[in-house]
């Protein structure tokens, strides 16, 4: 009996009417946990009952404490019917668990009706008394930190980051169950919010068990998602980064870390002797034992076993020429006469013909992936291929899965798992982790979700705990084997990606699926990276060869001695970078190729780097990480997306799942075409944060793909875009021709001044030219059906260096060109880009407003072609991204940052977009002041700014502190109570111009009863951070899944009305859960699901929304600063005056 | 393509005051967009009319969705759905019941009933104020009525604790349960010309001196019903016509220390009997609530209409009140001098802020 939870329900305030007569409430509440339920005495008539109650008790196991959801459900009294529930609230008391974060829950929270919305508020206090337990075979993982921030958290150290850890968990959705017929929707919506809260706390603590196992402490950069697979169940799934995390304050942790190697050398023996570990874990399944020590073996065997894994995949090539292979899908060594072979070879023209296709990665992982997802999927086809269309499919994948499952289950060996996949979800990195940056890596998959049906499962479902009494492994047990082989497949996909470009890790890491009917598809990225060992097993210098010699192979566990020989190169290469790191100028060495040049994986055209001159780098850069801190950048960066849609007949079951993926390969290499083609007219030269989108619909793919471009100084300057006409003699096709390049050439200036781009100019000499042929042509097509030799000959008939060759063939080239030009950049004053920070930006003011937007487009045209929806996609998000402009006009100069885009297609013809962001005001004076045009006072400033920031590096930035004279008024909007002083005045002075009654808004200031409100401001933001503020503690994750239904869509406002109260509700529950944790703000924030559906016949609507974030606690630096900088100033003050006099 | 569902929701809940303002002043989402693209605000933004018709609706949802919480603006303050500053908050609800002046002179004085409210189409068209804001502003009045109407101590601290308004608005809104509760007539042609400003300010001097927490602030009553004992009491200050020696010396006295100082010496003396019965006479009728409701008309007529046509000017009347009042105090047969300051000093302070130059 490990822990004690205390309950104490105080009050209620703004309660419903449930008693039409009186128009009053008999309210009372009951409190459940687990299995146990408490209730308080009624409070008669009153919307704003004082209960008071005693503590409510609850001894209860710890990995209960774990599992379950805290459930306090409001209730009216009646005396003659059954009471009437007022409205729930649930709360995760598993930031409780954890000693460092809240220690009692005690606030206001809203009272939740799936059907009313909130329905008043209610006070709870809510603690937990946890005993140690330190039973080593215990299933709770109390005490492993989560926070969602994908990047070391800013009050702790990363001692060790170790790796990837995975879970999923799987149920029946109980909205699809029999019981649903009969029961109401409210009990509907309640038992799968209950359901779901259940699963993620199971979830969370199986990964922390994981952490646990491999001597973490912490999971950062954790995400978990749904996937509501309809009829075949609910799959809760969630990935990390496990790292041992050292709060910065407390040096006392320092010395026990210092023997890594030692600690790394006891782990298999630690394991070894406890299996119990993992087999009374109901939840550890057979894959702990599935990638052995020595994983060669396994592997080769699991190639050979499944025939269905015919060659795509590197671990099935024999060749010792390693990654190179498959960079060039038409050489013999791919031959393996299957029909896939066709497929692959109709992009062939994309990747053979462009030699020097820019992009050094991403065109070839976006065809290595779509290679795969077809080799799945024609190779059942191929087999098939004599008689119908998709029968022996389903029989292949299943074949596939079991003989993976058999191997799992003959192979003895058991490791850690980190040796499984290099993958890390983090984006953001501490400086030196990451020592090469390869390119984006990304796999695809198409499945099919068949039902696993359980007679069983379905009674039980309707009893309160009955989610408790099913063990996974020997209930249900196949299904989320069948979920891990999926993924499991896609990461080892990941994982050969990044081999294939000398890299043996993952770094911004990430999955998603898209689900349609029966429809799933799988996706997997990340950006392949060569890291420093030193922070994955920490430790010091000497000790880092040691390991690097220890820990490499065992990371590539890929074929044991072709592992070595694949990767010798790439261990001479970075240990010889080890030996140069320090002379190397920082801000390069991660944009330096980290593969041989000589066996380049792919074409691509390659530099003498731009900034130290020593190593090569590529000429364009996508990466799914943020901009490492280091990293030089000229100008600004800008958001780029690239949008695509394709029409898809209806089908059926596999026939569906075959259009789709023969549509796949398409709609990957037109993404990356637009990005490309985006990018150049913005004149930059690579990406970050990419993360391309791919939605499934009944008759349509969706494809969206946002990246925020940058110029990297260490890259090549970008070479323009040149239009090629394809009947050259026309006169007047010429003048279109050269109408519109010229047209391209003025966007590209415009945008160079737009974002300030303007490198230095170096003379060509300098850089050297490692090629024989430095005037080479790189060119981009279209169509992908187009004859090689005609290209061939286009190809030298054009000629100018580095551009990009657009040929227009076609009206389809034509509308793509103008799709290019009607882009509009954002208006005077903003800037938007879906990484953290932008880049050039760096005087952020504390005014920040996130915001979440959703659009639901109707597409009204009956004879769809793939050029309308193109276009009707595209406005849709072009005037979704004006309309954000429009109305957050007020915070200019501001800037969107970590603009996430999201489409769903909830039904044919219907596109639905939720966009997630935050507007942060930066200072446009300070901007001037660091664009080196001071005025005579600002320089004065600056110079005393400069002063102050040499010798107290650390508590001062002076940011904060010289914006806050310039926006008094706007702080006050965020920072309630405290300020309302003096910009009271000017609030209301403003009010003046507009209000007839001026002169009462003056006096208002002496009205009390505004200013002492009780509620507490809570920010939110989707960044890892507050600009302005400083983090001071990390309080636990905020995971929150809500239902919202309603019958009265009309009177409710229409689909409209409906969905803004609700996802303002959701806010209103983040923002009061993270208040009674004592915190004041989210980071992290994210909406990871929003699905809607309406029938509007039957006046319904229903709306589920998943949101998660970390809870913290931030002090406004101006207010940190206080104590420190004013002598600090003092000190400095002085010594500037002297500089100047001197 | 057509957007079934375009919405925005900030963490910090968006307010435009001006779209603000419209939704207060009863404009549809049309109006209201065409009335901002009259603005110009599409061509200071570069934005399009779909954007503007977009973030129009969004913010009128939002207030829509506001406007059951500005109704108890206290919950307004404490509730967790919508995260606005306190600043804005203020600024909410001071315009949510902010009313204009043209309405408010129509509807002052008369009964807050379902009556009433049906006929808020004409005033609509007579104001051309539209009617949906009309009806906020009606309800406003109302729901202020109902809260106050029968609670202790004094009538603006009332109205500022329970509907967050600033002090000036709390008074005008103090003034307007106070007309409404006596029923003044407000709306006769010949009272046009005055203000609700005026009005107020004559709302205000009678809650001050009239009613019965003037005497007593401890009292258990409120400030919305005048002071019946002292409305009684009035009836005594009758001597002063009744009496015709008194009336005499009155006359007198006021005369002697006038004489020079006034421009309108003669005329005043002439009509001093007639004024001086005027203001008498109202005083003792007043106990009547007939009477109470012709107050102001009684003042027009009976007395700013005979100064107006001999062209008193408003420092003549200022002299001519001050000196009638203080010489009643050297009249030694003349004993009820509290009164009569209290009646007298109200009348001062309405006649001086109705008479208009």
């Amino acid at each position: 009996m490990p822990g004690k939870l205390k309950v104490k329900i105080v009050a209620g305030r703004h309660l419903p009417v449930m008693d039409r007569a009186s128009d009053l409430t008999d309210a009372f509440v009951e409190v459940k946990f687990g299995n146990t339920t408490f209730k308080t005495d009624v409070y008669p008539k009153s919307l704003n009952p004082q209960w008071n109650s005693e503590w409510f008790k609850f001894e209860v196991d710890d990995e209960d404490l774990q599992d379950e959801p805290l459930q306090i459900t409001v209730l009216d009294h009646d005396t003659y019917s059954a009471n009437d529930a007022i409205g729930k609230v649930y709360i995760d008391i598993d930031p409780l668990l954890y000693s460092e974060a809240a220690t009692v829950i005690s606030g206001w929270f809203p009272i939740y009706d799936t059907i009313h919305g909130i329905r008043g508020e209610i006070n709870v206090v809510v603690k937990v008394d946890l005993f140690n337990d330190l039973n080593r075979f215990r299933q709770s993982s109390c005490g492993v930190k989560f926070f969602c921030t994908t990047s070391i958290p800013k009050c702790y150290r990363a001692v060790v980051i170790h790796g990837f850890v995975e879970e999923l968990v799987v149920n029946e959705d109980p909205e699809y169950q029999w019981i649903d017929r009969i029961r109401t929707p409210r009990a509907s919506n309640e038992a799968r919010q209950r359901l779901i809260s259940l699963m993620s706390g199971e979830l969370q603590r199986k990964i922390g068990l994981k952490v646990l196992e491999m001597r973490g402490n912490a999971v950062v950069g954790y995400l978990q998602c749904f996937d509501l697979e309809g009829e075949s169940g609910l799959v809760v799934r969630a990935i990390g980064t496990v790292c041992t995390l050292d709060k910065i304050s407390n040096t006392a942790f320092l010395p026990a870390c210092n023997s890594p190697s030692k600690e790394m050398k006891e782990i298999p023996f630690n394991e070894d002797p406890n299996p119990n570990t993992h087999s009374s874990g109901p939840s550890t399944p057979l894959k702990n034992q599935t990638y052995s020590f020595s994983p060669s073996k396994s592997y080769s065997r699991q190639s050979s076993s499944s025939d269905t894994d015919l060659s795509l995949t590197p671990k099935t090539a024999p060749s010792p020429q390693g990654p190179r292979i498959f960079l060039f899908p038409s050489s013999p060594t791919l031959s393996c006469g299957s029909p896939q072979l066709n497929k692959s070879c109709l992009l062939l023209p994309g990747s053979s013909l462009n030699p020097l296709h820019s992009s050094h990665v991403s065109p070839f992982v976006l065809r290595k992936s779509v290679s795969f997802t077809e080799e799945l999927l024609l190779a059942g086809m191929g087999s098939g291929s004599a008689g119908k269309e998709g029968g022996p499919f389903k029989a292949l994948l299943r074949q596939q899965t079991q003989t993976a499952l058999e191997q799992r289950e003959g192979s003895p060996h058991r490791f850690c798992r980190r040796r499984e996949f290099p993958f890390f979800t983090l984006t953001a990195f501490p400086p030196g982790f990451l020592v090469h940056v390869g390119g984006v890596v990304s796999a695809r998959s198409v499945k099919l979700l068949d039902r696993i049906h359980n007679p069983a499962f379905v009674g039980i479902m309707g009893n309160t705990r009955s989610y408790k009494l099913l063990d996974w492994n020997s209930f249900n047990s196949d299904e989320p084997e069948t979920r891990d082989a999926w993924w499991a497949e896609i990461r080892q996909e990941i994982k050969s990606h990044a081999k294939a470009l000398g890299c043996h890790a993952v770094v911004g890491y990430s999955e998603s699926t898209s689900i349609c009917e029966e429809v799933c598809i799988l996706s997997a990225s990340g950006t392949a990276a060569v890291l420093n060992p030193r922070f994955l097993q920490d430790g010091t210098m000497e000790g880092c060869l040691e390991q690097r010699l220890s820990w490499q192979p065992g990371f590539f566990s890929i074929g044991s001695e072709k592992g070595e020989v694949d990767f010798f190169p790439q261990n001479q290469d970075s240990s010889s970078l080890l030996g140069i790191e320090e002379t190397s100028p920082p801000g390069c060495g991660f944009f330096h190729i980290p593969y041989d040049e000589l066996n380049m994986p792919f074409p691509a055209h390659l530099t003498y780097c731009y900034n130290c001159r020593k190593q090569k780098v590529p000429d364009v850069l996508f990466t799914t990480i943020d901009l490492p801190a280091e990293a030089m950048v000229i100008g600004k960066g800008c958001l780029i997306q690239a949008r695509l849609c394709r029409l898809k007949k209806k089908a059926q079951a596999e026939a569906n799942a075959t259009s789709i993926s023969n549509l796949l390969p398409f709609m990957e290499y037109e993404v990356h075409t637009q990005l490309m083609n985006k990018l150049k007219l913005k004149g930059m030269n690579a990406l970050f944060g990419l993360r391309i989108q791919i939605t499934v619909g009944e008759n349509m793919l969706m494809g969206l793909a946002s990246a925020t471009g940058v110029y990297l100084t260490a890259l090549p300057t970008p070479g323009g875009i040149q239009i090629a006409g394809k009947t050259p003699n026309d006169g007047a096709y010429e003048q279109h021709v050269s109408h519109m390049q010229k047209k391209i050439n003025d966007t590209i200036a415009k945008n160079k001044e737009l974002y300030e781009i303007n490198p230095p100019e170096i003379p060509e000499e300098i850089i050297g030219s490692p090629f024989p042929e430095p005037r080479q042509r790189s060119r981009l097509l279209r169509s992908q059906s187009e004859s090689s030799d005609e290209v061939m000959e286009l190809d030298l008939s054009h000629g100018k260096k580095d551009a990009f060759v657009l040929e227009i063939d076609d009206t389809d080239a034509m509308e793509d060109v103008h799709s290019l030009l009607t882009d509009v950049p954002p208006p005077p004053g903003f800037y938007s880009c879906n990484t953290e920070i932008m880049p050039g930006i760096n005087n952020w003011t504390s005014d920040i407003q996130m915001f979440t937007s959703v659009r639901v487009s109707r597409l009204s045209n009956i004879n769809l072609t793939n050029q309308t929806l193109n276009k009707n996609f595209n406005d849709l998000c072009e005037n979704l991204l004006k309309s954000l402009y429009f109305k957050l006009r007020s915070m200019i100069p501001c800037c969107l940052c970590h603009v996430n885009f999201t489409v769903a297609l909830p039904e044919d013809e219907v596109i639905q977009i939720t966009v997630t962001a935050v507007a942060i005001t930066f200072d446009k004076n300070q901007a001037l002041q660091t664009s080196k045009v001071p005025a005579e006072k600002t320089l004065q400033r600056a110079s005393t700014d400069n002063e102050e920031q040499l010798q107290f590096p650390l508590e001062l930035c002076s940011d904060p502190l010289v914006s806050q004279p310039f926006s008094p008024a706007k702080e006050v909007l965020e920072n309630a109570g405290s300020h309302t002083g003096i910009p009271a005045a000017q609030r209301a002075a403003s009010l003046d111009k507009a209000s007839p009654l001026a002169e009462g808004h003056l006096r208002h200031r002496s009205v009390p009863s505004c200013t002492n409100s009780t509620v507490s401001v809570v920010k939110m933001t989707p960044l890892s951070f507050i600009p302005g503020a400083k983090i001071t503690k990390y309080l636990g994750i905020i995971n929150m899944f809500f239902i919202r239904e309603t019958t009265s869509l009309r009177e409710e406002g229409g689909v409209s009305g409906f969905l803004h109260a609700f996802i303002a509700e959701v806010f209103a529950m983040v923002r009061a859960h993270v208040a009674a944790l004592g915190g004041n703000a989210v980071v992290s924030y994210i909406m990871k699901q929003c699905v809607f559906m309406e029938n509007p016949n039957k006046n319904q609507a229903q709306c589920l929304i998943n949101v998660s974030g970390d809870a913290v606690i931030v002090v406004r630096e101006s207010e940190l600063e206080m104590v420190p900088v004013q002598p600090s100033a003092a000190v400095s003050q002085p010594a500037s005056a002297g500089d100047v006099t001197t | 393509m057509t957007n079934d569902l375009d919405i925005f929701v900030g963490n910090t809940t968006l307010i435009d005051e001006e779209v603000y303002q419209l939704w207060l002043d009863g404009y549809s989402v049309s109006d209201a967009v065409s009335l901002r693209l009259r603005s110009g605000i599409l061509e200071q933004t570069g934005a399009t009319v779909d954007v503007l018709q977009s973030d129009t609706m969004d913010h009128y949802r939002t207030f829509h969705m506001l406007e059951r919480l500005l109704h108890t603006p206290s919950k307004l303050i404490h509730q967790l759905h919508f995260q606005i500053p306190p600043s804005r908050q203020a600024m909410l609800i001071e315009r949510y019941y902010a009313f204009d002046e043209a309405f408010v002179r129509e509807v002052l004085g008369k009964k807050l009933s379902k009556g009433t409210k049906k006929d808020l189409d004409d005033v609509s068209t007579k104001t051309s104020i539209t009617l949906k804001s009309c009806r906020r502003q009606f309800d406003n009045f109302k729901r202020v009525f109902k809260v106050v109407e029968e609670m202790r101590g004094s009538l603006v601290e009332n109205i500022q604790q329970h509907f967050l308004l600033s002090d000036r608005l709390a008074r005008d809104y103090a003034a307007i349960v106070f007309f409404a509760n006596s029923r003044f007539e407000t709306g006769k042609k010949k009272l046009q010309f005055l203000t609700f400003e005026d009005f107020a300010y004559c709302a205000e001097q009678m809650i001050q001196n009239w009613t019965l927490g003037a005497v007593d602030s401890n009292v258990d009553d409120m400030d919305v019903d005048l002071d019946k004992e002292f409305l009684q009491e009035l009836k005594e200050l009758k001597v002063l016509i009744a009496d015709k020696d008194l009336l005499d010396l009155h006359k007198s006295l006021v005369c002697t220390s006038l004489r020079g100082k006034i421009s309108v010496y003669n005329e005043m003396e002439a009509n001093f009997k007639n004024l001086s019965r005027a203001l008498v006479n109202m005083a003792s009728k007043l106990i009547h609530t007939k009477d109470v409701r012709d107050f102001f008309i009684d003042l027009v007529e009976k007395f700013i209409e005979p100064c107006k046509s001999d062209k008193w000017t408003l420092n003549d009347v200022r002299l001519f009140l001050t000196q009638y009042t203080t010489s009643a105090h050297n009249l030694d047969a003349f004993r009820h001098q509290a009164l009569w300051d209290r009646y007298m000093s109200t009348i001062k302070s309405c006649l001086l802020k109705m008479y208009h130059d």
